[in-house]
C-alpha cells in the first residue's frame, strides 16, 4: 500500500529485508550510533567473543585477510620449495647458508605448509563461513518473501516512464495492473499485487545463490584437499623395457604416502614396458634433436581381465585400477655384464643412467657387492651421440642412439650396502672407495662402444657393453581428491558467472491518478550491478503500454 | 611459399602494423592533450550533468560534453581509431600467418604470446567501442601495444620450432588463449582505473575533471565490468591450467612458480571485487588494487616467465 514515507526510508526498509550481507557492505545502511553495548569497557566474555566474531566475518576483514594471502604466496615463489624443487632448495642453501637458517626458521622452504600461511587461510575461510551461514539463511527466507512495497514516488528511481494521462472512465486499472502482472511474471519475475495501486516485482534471485554457491564450493574445495590430501600416494617406479612393474608398495622406487595411505588399497595390477618410442626433430634446423614425442607402449594385466596394449605419453596418462600412471622422464640404461676372471657371470643387466642434458649425456653406477675378489663398484658416463669433433672431453650432440658410447671408471672397497641403511642407486659413496683407473689414476678409464667388452683393472675379470635399451620413469598417483576437486570448482564457476551477471532488479508498475486522469509509471531499482536496467524498464513500460493502448511519455 | 617466407611476411606485417600504431599513438596523444586544453577552456562553463544516484543505486547516464570540446577532439581522435583499425588488421594478420608458419596456434612461446595477447588487448578496445565510447584509451592502448611489440620482435623473438612434447595438448590452445583474453580486459579495466584515480585527483584538487572523458565514477563503474569479464576469463585459466598440469605432470596443483603467480593474480582480483563491495574502498582505493592486479599479470608474463625457476619454462629463451 501506498505509505506516506519517503523514498529514502523505504529504500532503506528494503535493505533490511534483503539478505544479510556483512554490516560493511556496500549496500548495508550504515550504522546510526554505535551501540552503547560497544563502547563499553565492560564487554564480558561473550561480548568479546561476540565483538571478535562480528570483525572476523566484516567485509573489510574477508578484504584484507584475502590481499594478506595474496602478499604471503610472494616469499614461496622468490625461494625454492620442498614440494616442487627439493634439489633448487639443496642448492639455494649451499648459496646462501647464513640466509637460509633464517628462512628455515621463517618456514619460508616450504611456505604454502608453514604455520603462518595456513594460518592466514584458514582465518580467511572462518570468516567465510561465518559469511555464508547467514547469508544463506536470509537468502532462504528471501526466497520465500513476496516483493516488498512499492515506493511513494518513482520518478526518482532508474529508468523511470510514464504513460499519457486518460481519461479515468476510459482505462480499466485493475486489468492495467492484471496484464502487468501477467507480463512481467512471464518475464521471470517474482510479482506481488497491491489491488488497484500497483505491482511490485523483482527477479534475480540467482544472483545471490550463484553467489553463495560460488563461496561455498571454495569451502569445498579447500576441504576436499584437506581431507582428501590424507588418502594421496605418489609413488614412482623406472621400467626398462621388457621389465615389468606390479603394483606393490615392494616394486616401487619410492613412495610418499599420505597420512591415512593403507598399502591395501593398492589396486593389483601389473605393466610391461615393451617398448618405449622417442621422436626427435630432424628437418627442422633451427630445433634439430629436439624431442617431439615420447611413447610408452606398456601391456597391462589386471586380474579377471585379459591383458591389454596401451600407451602412455607425456599428456595422456594412462588410467590403471584406482591410479593413474604419468610418463615423467625417460633415458637410457646401457646393458653391463660383469665376469670374474673365470668367466662367470657376477653381474648383467641393464642399468638405468639419468640424464644430465637435453642430449641425454646420461650417469649411473653399477654396484656389485658380491661375485669378484672384492667389493666392486662402475661409475660412469653414456653418452648416446658421441661429438666427435670436441677433443678429449666426451659431450653427447644428440639424444638419439646415432653413436653411443659408454666411460667407466672402476672403485674397490666398501660400497655400504651391508649396513642396511638406504642408499641411492644412481648415487656412489666415495668414502670407503679406492679409484683404480680413469681421471685422477695413472690407469685409463674404460671406454666401450655397445658389444665391446674389456678387462677390469687389477686382473678383476671384464666387463661388456652388450647393448642398450630404454626405460620409462613412471609416475604412479593415486588421487581420490581429483573429482571433488573438479566438481567443486565447476560449481565455482557457476557460481561465479551466475552471481556476477545474473541481473538483480526490482520493477514496479503503478497506477497514478491526477486530476488530468489516470497514467501508468514504470521504474526499477538494481540490487548490485546491474548495466541494463535502464533498457529493461523501457522495454517493460512499451510491452504493458501495447496492452492498455497507453502511449508513453518520449 | 615456404616456411621462411611466411614468418618473413608475418614479421613484415608485425613491423607494419607497430608504424602504423606509432602514427595511432600520436594521433590520440594529440588528441588527449586537445582535450586537456579544452578543460582549461571550458573551466568557466556551466557545470556537465551527472544524473545523481538515488535511493542505493547507480545511475549514471551519458554525460554531454560541451560542443566546444566535440569539436576539438573529433579529427584527431578519429585519425588514431583509423590508423588503429588499420595496424591491427596487420597485426591479426602476421600473428595469423606466424600460426601457419608453425602449423599450430600462435601462442606456444613468449613472442607468439605477445603477438597474440596485444591483439586481443586492441581487439577488446575496438570492439568495446560499439557499446562505450572509450577512444579516450587510445593513446594508453597503441602506447602499451607498441611497447609490448617492440620488446617482443627484439627481446622475445624465436624461430618457428615444433612443441616439446609436454605443450602437445588441446590445453594449450584454450588454457593460454583464455589467459589472453583475461589479460586484455583486465589491461582495460587497470587503464581506466589510472584514467579515473587521475580524474579523481583533479576533482580533489578543486581542477576541473577533463569534461570529455567520463567522470570517476563512471570510469569506476566501467573499469568494474571489464575486471569482472577479465576475472571470469582468469578463473577459467587457474582451472584449466589446474587440469592441464595433472594430465602433464601428474598433480593439479604444485605451487609451481606460475602457478602461484596466476594464483595471486587471481587472488588480487577477487580482493578488488571485494574492495568494490566494501562500504570505504569503494573509489580510489579498488581503483589502486586494479592496477596492482595488472602489475602482477605483467609481472607473471615477463619477470616470472625469464628469470624464475620453474615447470612453466616455455619461453622458447
Ligand atoms: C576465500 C576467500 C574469498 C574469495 C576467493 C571470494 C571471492 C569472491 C568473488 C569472486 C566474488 C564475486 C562473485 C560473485 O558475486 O559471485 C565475491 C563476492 C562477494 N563476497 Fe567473497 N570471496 C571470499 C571470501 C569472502 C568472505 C570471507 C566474505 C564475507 C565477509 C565474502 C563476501 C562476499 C560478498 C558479500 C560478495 C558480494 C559482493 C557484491 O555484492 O558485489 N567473501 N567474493
Amino acid at each position: 500500500m501506498a505509505s506516506s514515507r519517503s523514498s529514502d526510508s523505504s529504500a532503506s526498509e528494503q535493505s533490511a529485508t534483503d539478505p544479510r550481507r556483512p554490516s560493511d557492505h556496500f549496500d548495508t545502511p550504515a550504522p546510526q550510533a554505535p551501540e552503547p553495548g560497544i563502547v563499553q569497557p565492560k564487554l564480558g566474555f561473550v561480548g568479546m567473543a561476540r565483538f571478535f566474531w562480528r570483525q572476523l566475518t566484516s567485509m573489510r576483514t574477508a578484504l584484507l585477510l584475502l590481499l594478506l594471502v595474496a602478499f604471503a604466496a610472494v616469499p614461496g615463489s622468490l625461494v625454492p620449495q620442498v614440494t616442487s624443487d627439493p634439489n633448487g632448495v639443496i642448492q639455494y642453501k649451499a648459496a646462501n647458508p647464513e640466509w637460509s637458517k633464517v628462512l628455515d626458521f621463517l618456514g619460508v622452504f616450504n611456505t604454502y605448509t608453514s604455520v603462518w600461511f595456513s594460518a592466514i587461510y584458514l582465518l580467511l575461510f572462518i570468516s567465510l563461513v561465518g559469511c555464508i551461514i547467514p547469508r544463506t539463511k536470509h537468502h532462504f527466507d528471501a526466497l520465500r518473501a513476496a516483493p516488498p512495497k512499492t515506493p511513494v514516488r518513482l520518478d526518482r528511481l532508474a529508468g523511470f516512464r510514464s504513460s499519457e494521462d486518460a481519461e479515468a472512465s476510459n482505462v480499466d486499472v485493475e486489468a492495467g495492473l492484471g496484464a502487468a502482472r501477467e507480463q512481467l511474471r512471464k518475464a521471470g519475475y517474482r510479482v506481488r499485487v497491491f489491488p488497484g495501486e500497483s505491482v511490485s516485482a523483482e527477479r534475480g534471485y540467482l544472483r545471490e545463490t550463484g553467489n553463495l554457491i560460488f563461496h561455498m564450493a571454495l569451502v569445498g574445495i579447500l576441504a576436499a584437499v584437506g581431507f582428501g590430501g590424507g588418502f594421496i600416494y605418489t609413488g614412482q617406479k623406472v621400467v626398462v623395457v621388457g621389465q615389468s612393474f606390479a603394483n606393490t608398495l615392494s616394486d616401487y622406487d619410492s613412495i610418499s604416502p599420505g597420512r591415512w595411505f593403507d598399502p591395501d588399497s593398492l589396486s593389483p595390477y601389473s605393466l610391461k614396458l615393451t617398448k618405449f618410442n622417442a621422436v626427435y626433430e630432424s628437418k627442422n634446423v633451427n630445433a634439430y634433436g629436439e624431442a617431439i614425442d615420447y611413447t610408452a607402449y606398456v601391456r597391462t594385466s589386471v586380474p579377471g581381465q585379459k591383458p591389454q596394449n596401451q600407451t602412455i605419453k607425456v599428456n595422456s596418462p594412462l588410467t590403471l585400477g584406482n591410479t593413474d600412471i604419468y610418463l615423467l622422464g625417460n633415458g637410457y640404461a646401457p646393458v653391463i655384464t660383469v665376469r670374474d676372471p673365470a668367466g662367470k657371470i657376477v653381474f648383467s643387466q641393464p642399468e638405468p643412467f639419468l640424464a644430465q642434458d637435453a642430449n641425454l649425456t646420461s650417469d649411473g653406477v653399477v654396484k656389485i657387492p658380491f661375485g669378484l675378489s672384492k667389493q666392486v663398484a662402475l661409475s660412469g658416463f653414456f653418452y648416446p651421440t658421441k661429438c666427435t669433433i670436441c677433443g678429449s672431453n666426451l659431450s653427447s650432440v644428440h639424444p638419439d642412439l646415432l653413436d653411443p658410447v659408454l666411460t667407466l671408471q672402476v672403485f674397490t672397497g666398501n660400497l655400504g650396502l651391508d649396513n642396511g641403511t638406504a642408499v641411492n642407486a644412481f648415487a656412489l659413496n666415495r668414502d670407503n672407495l679406492t679409484q683404480l683407473n680413469g681421471f685422477g689414476t695413472k690407469k685409463p678409464g674404460i671406454t666401450l662402444t655397445p658389444g665391446q667388452t674389456t678387462k677390469l683393472p687389477n686382473g678383476l675379470g671384464t666387463v661388456s657393453f652388450d647393448k642398450v635399451v630404454r626405460y620409462a620413469s613412471l609416475d604412479i598417483h593415486h588421487d581420490p581428491t581429483q573429482l571433488w576437486v573438479l566438481a567443486f570448482a565447476i560449481l565455482v564457476f557457476l557460481g561465479l558467472i551466475t552471481g556476477l551477471f545474473v541481473p538483480r532488479r526490482r520493477v514496479w508498475i503503478k497506477a497514478v491518478r491526477t486530476t488530468r486522469g489516470v497514467h501508468f509509471e514504470y521504474a526499477g531499482l538494481a540490487r548490485g550491478e546491474d548495466p541494463r536496467l535502464d533498457d529493461a524498464v523501457t522495454e517493460i513500460a512499451k510491452k504493458h503500454s501495447q496492452r492498455t493502448g497507453l502511449t508513453i511519455k518520449p | 611459399m615456404t616456411q621462411a617466407d611466411i614468418v618473413t611476411y608475418s614479421l613484415v606485417a608485425i613491423y607494419s602494423a607497430m608504424f602504423v600504431y606509432a602514427l595511432a599513438f600520436i594521433s590520440f596523444t594529440l588528441d588527449l592533450a586537445r582535450r586537456a586544453s579544452a578543460a582549461r577552456v571550458v573551466a568557466a562553463a556551466p557545470a556537465v550533468s551527472i544524473a545523481a544516484a538515488s535511493g542505493g543505486t547507480a545511475v549514471l547516464e551519458k554525460t554531454e560534453a560541451p560542443a566546444e570540446v566535440t569539436r576539438h577532439r573529433s579529427r584527431s581522435v578519429r585519425l588514431g581509431m583509423s590508423f588503429t583499425v588499420i595496424a591491427w588488421i596487420l597485426h591479426v594478420g602476421g600473428t595469423v600467418l606466424r600460426g601457419i608458419a608453425a602449423g599450430r596456434v600462435p601462442w606456444a612461446n613468449m613472442f607468439e604470446f605477445s603477438l597474440t595477447a596485444t591483439a586481443i588487448i586492441v581487439g577488446v578496445f575496438l570492439v568495446v567501442q560499439v557499446w562505450q565510447d572509450l577512444r579516450f584509451l587510445g593513446a594508453y592502448v597503441t602506447g602499451f601495444t607498441l611497447i609490448f611489440l617492440g620488446v617482443a620482435t627484439t627481446n622475445f623473438y624465436v624461430d618457428v620450432i615444433p612443441l616439446p612434447p609436454a605443450l602437445q595438448s588441446y590445453w594449450l590452445v584454450i588454457h593460454v588463449f583464455v589467459a589472453s583474453l583475461g589479460t586484455g580486459f583486465f589491461g582495460l579495466g587497470a587503464a581506466l582505473s589510472v584514467v579515473q584515480l587521475l580524474q579523481a585527483r583533479r576533482a580533489a584538487k578543486g581542477l576541473r575533471v577533463i569534461s570529455s572523458i567520463p567522470e570517476p565514477e563512471r570510469l569506476e563503474t566501467l573499469a568494474y565490468r571489464l575486471i569482472v569479464v577479465g576475472f571470469v576469463f582468469w578463473t577459467f585459466t587457474l582451472m584449466a591450467g589446474a587440469i592441464w598440469a595433472e594430465h602433464a605432470w601428474g598433480r593439479y596443483w604444485g605451487w609451481d612458480t606460475k602457478e602461484v603467480w596466476t594464483f595471486i593474480i587471481w587472488v588480487i582480483f577477487a580482493g578488488y571485487i571485494h574492495a568494490r563491495a566494501t562500504r570505504g574502498w569503494r573509489g580510489s582505493r579498488s581503483a589502486t588494487l586494479a592496477i596492482v592486479g595488472f602489475a602482477a599479470v605483467l609481472f607473471n608474463f615477463t619477470i616470472v616467465n625469464l628469470f624464475f625457476k620453474g615447470l612453466h619454462s616455455y619461453s622458447g629463451l
